[in-house]
């Protein structure tokens, strides 16, 4: 109904968006008008193209057009289906906090579960006295257009020193299909912390619908966290998420994403280290297949001294898909002694597969050591035929070597039942290989 | 019906004639050898029967049980029976030996419309025979090849011959690289294999490997043919005169 207006991103129809889902949106005085701002923004930037630089290889108006209106809130058959979802989707052991078209769904997760090491609210419940959350260290568009629309999510803060032997599992289940959903949650882990989150998309039957979430994350002093995000959202579905992340001192972060679903995904991440000593390992793949685009932005902030960042991006790309992958890092002129490297790899398994890398070094420091580095190749011929040699047809050895290539970075997982979920989502993807 | 029958085979590659018209017939139980300088196409001759791509066959056959080799894909043919031990077998990172082992077997046997080997049949198996070839566990765990070093490695393809119990067996230079103890090692293993069901054609520049693997029949190539064959003793014959007669001769 808005195609013609969201051309231009702007206009009537989107504000019609905003008028249309406000009386739903939760918040206090001071959250409606934050909330307005947030749209305000929104619509003088109207949806990111491709003459805006951090977007130029996912040009949102191109590729999806128009933002579609604001799903209900789910009915009992839609937390049923979801329901179904959550079983087929959970991690065995994790504790679970879903969210069924970007609402919480109390009955469906585990919140007694969380013990006394952590408490929890969910993004509704915080609105009704503080808008802080809907305020980020960096905005554009669509993140904008999530402070102004996110209807519920998880605030959740670990207090200092819990060692959580189970991952937590943030759920996000689509049944609401040609709708958005919007969700921003917080997770504040204290010092001293060990712990996995688990972020995953799943789609409950839902068709062609959009995600737009948001993830505020902060972690204290001498933790040791894994943040694994699996996004396997219909495949004609949109997802955009933002990650900011404050790493403070000694910490150890290891930040893992699989993209296997949506017809357009984009996981932009701001991360900035703000004490000494830390390290960050950041390892990532997206399966793309059909026509799927899938794009990893990741700014690294190395705002003080004597801290290390990897990242390793790999991606696997059929038919006429398309993998970008832009990788930032930032050193401050304090940040002395900074390690930071960056790589890619990309599997081309067609010709007409594309991949497209933009590494960037903003160094202000002179005692660093920085780098990035890409390859991009297809599979190789003499592997595929000594597999076809012992008798395995093409297809099962493109697959064992597609696994064996996605297999290095799934091994960055320490969690023996979390490695073995993730794998079976990439031997999904396989399957669905025509 | 012969096992194996190369007809006057001619192979290019990239525009550059390799094979002229070679032809080899071997029957079931036997063992082959086949002698030649560097370069005379002997690698060539197993990736053709193999179904390496990159080849160009403008003329001849090959014909195995009877059935035109050449129409097959080379996962075809491995179901069929036919092996080729490489002389330069890739390391392939990421994937377990014992994986590759599990999947090569069951995919040849699924295609031969058998049934997958059970776990503790196949476990068993394999222990059995890595073991009578000194090949440690471990090893198993490990990447394909990644890491084994050159005799070791040519195990690996003696444990997959073992393993998938082929008709035919073409063992390309598996002397290559091993010393005196890996070449016992890995002959002792490949004479274990030799039935009445199976043929063996062993490639090699050097007579020293037919001592531990004695042929019946020994033909010597040179530029791309056959340019003589005969008996085991042809390859005593061979030690002593070298190849250059040969080589005046095609
Ligand atoms: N892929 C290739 N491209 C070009 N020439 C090749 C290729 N493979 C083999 N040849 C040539 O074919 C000839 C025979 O090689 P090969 O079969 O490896 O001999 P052998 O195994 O007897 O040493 C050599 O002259 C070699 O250079
Ligand atoms: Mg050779």
């Amino acid at each position: 109904m808005n195609v013609a207006v969201a051309k231009t991103g702007n206009g009537r129809a989107v504000s019609d968006l905003f008028a249309g889902a406000e009386g739903r949106l939760p918040g206090s005085p001071a959250v409606i008008v934050a909330r307005r701002e947030a749209f305000e923004t929104y619509e003088r930037l109207g949806l990111p193209h491709r003459r805006i630089e951090e977007w130029k290889y996912t040009d949102l108006r191109a590729l999806v057009g128009e933002v579609l209106p604001l799903a209900a809130s789910p009915d009992a058959a839609a937390l049923k289906r979801a329901a179904e979802a959550v079983k087929a989707h959970a991690i065995a052991g994790a504790r679970k906090l879903v969210l069924v078209d970007g609402v919480f769904a109390a009955d469906l997760s585990d919140v007694k579960a969380l013990g006394s090491d952590m408490s929890f609210r969910t993004l509704r419940e915080t609105l009704e006295k503080d808008a802080s959350l809907l305020k980020t260290a960096v905005t554009d568009a669509v993140i904008a257009l999530n402070a102004a629309m996110a209807t519920d999510g998880v605030v959740l803060s670990i207090a200092d020193g819990a060692q959580l032997s189970a991952p937590i599992q943030i759920i996000h289940i689509a049944t609401a299909a040609s709708a958005s959903a919007f969700s921003r949650s917080q997770v504040a882990i204290g010092k001293g912390v060990h712990a996995t989150i688990v972020e995953s998309f799943v789609a409950a039957g839902a068709k062609a619908y959009q995600v737009n979430d948001a993830v505020l994350l902060s972690i204290g002093d001498d933790s040791d966290v894994a943040h694994i995000r699996l996004m396997d959202d219909a495949p004609d579905a949109l997802n955009v998420t933002s990650h900011f992340v404050t790493v403070g001192a000694n910490v150890k972060l290891n930040f893992f994403n699989m993209t296997t679903g949506a017809a357009v995904s984009r996981l932009q991440g701001f991360i900035t280290f703000s004490g000494e000593g830390s390290e960050l390992s950041a390892n990532g793949v997206n399966l793309l297949q059909k026509t799927e685009h899938g794009d990893t932005t990741l700014l690294v902030d190395h705002a003080v001294p004597n801290c290390v960042s990897r990242e390793t991006f790999r991606a696997v790309i059929d038919d006429r898909a398309h993998s970008v992958f832009q990788g930032r890092i930032i050193v401050r002129p304090d940040a002395q002694k900074t390690d930071g490297k960056m790589m890619t790899r990309a599997l081309l398994l067609s010709d007409e597969a594309e991949a497209d890398n933009k590494p960037e070094l903003e160094i202000f420091a002179d005692d660093v050591s920085c780098g990035h580095g890409a390859t991009a190749g297809a599979l190789d011929d003499s592997l595929l035929f000594y597999l076809k040699a012992r008798g395995l047809p093409e297809k099962q050895a493109q697959a064992l070597l597609i696994q064996a290539f996605v297999g290095e970075a799934i091994e960055q997982i320490a969690d023996d039942g979390l490695r073995e979920h993730v794998i079976g989502i990439a031997e999904r993807w396989l399957e669905r290989r025509s | 019906m012969a096992l194996l029958e190369v007809k006057d085979l001619k192979v290019r590659v990239e525009e550059r004639e390799i094979l002229h018209g070679l032809t080899l017939t071997v029957n079931e139980g036997e063992v082959h050898a086949i002698m030649g300088p560097n370069g005379s196409g002997k690698s060539t001759l197993s990736h053709v029967i193999a179904g390496k791509p990159g080849y160009e066959v403008t003329d001849g056959q090959i014909l195995f049980k009877g059935e035109d080799l050449l129409e097959m894909d080379p996962e075809e043919r491995a179901a069929k029976g036919v092996f080729l031990a490489f002389q330069y077998p890739v390391e392939i990172p990421g994937v377990a030996t014992m994986t590759f082992l599990r999947t090569a077997l069951n995919a040849q046997r699924k295609a031969r419309g058998e049934s997958e080997y059970s776990t503790p049949d196949f476990l068993k198996k394999v222990r059995e025979v890595s073991k009578s070839l000194n090949i440690p566990q471990d090893m198993l765990k490990r990447g394909v090849n990644v890491g084994f070093s050159g005799g070791e490695k040519k195990r690996n393809e003696v444990l997959q011959m073992a393993l998938f119990e082929p008709s035919l067996c073409i063992l390309d230079e598996m002397d290559s690289g091993l010393d005196i103890d890996a070449l016992r090692i890995a002959a002792d293993g490949v004479n274990a294999l030799r039935s009445p069901g199976r043929a063996m054609v062993v490639i090699t520049h050097y007579q020293r490997l037919l001592n531990y693997i004695v042929p019946d029949f020994v033909h010597v190539m040179s530029k791309g043919r056959v340019v003589k064959s005969g008996g085991k003793d042809l390859a005593l014959e061979l030690e002593a005169s070298g190849y250059t007669q040969f080589e005046d001769a095609a």
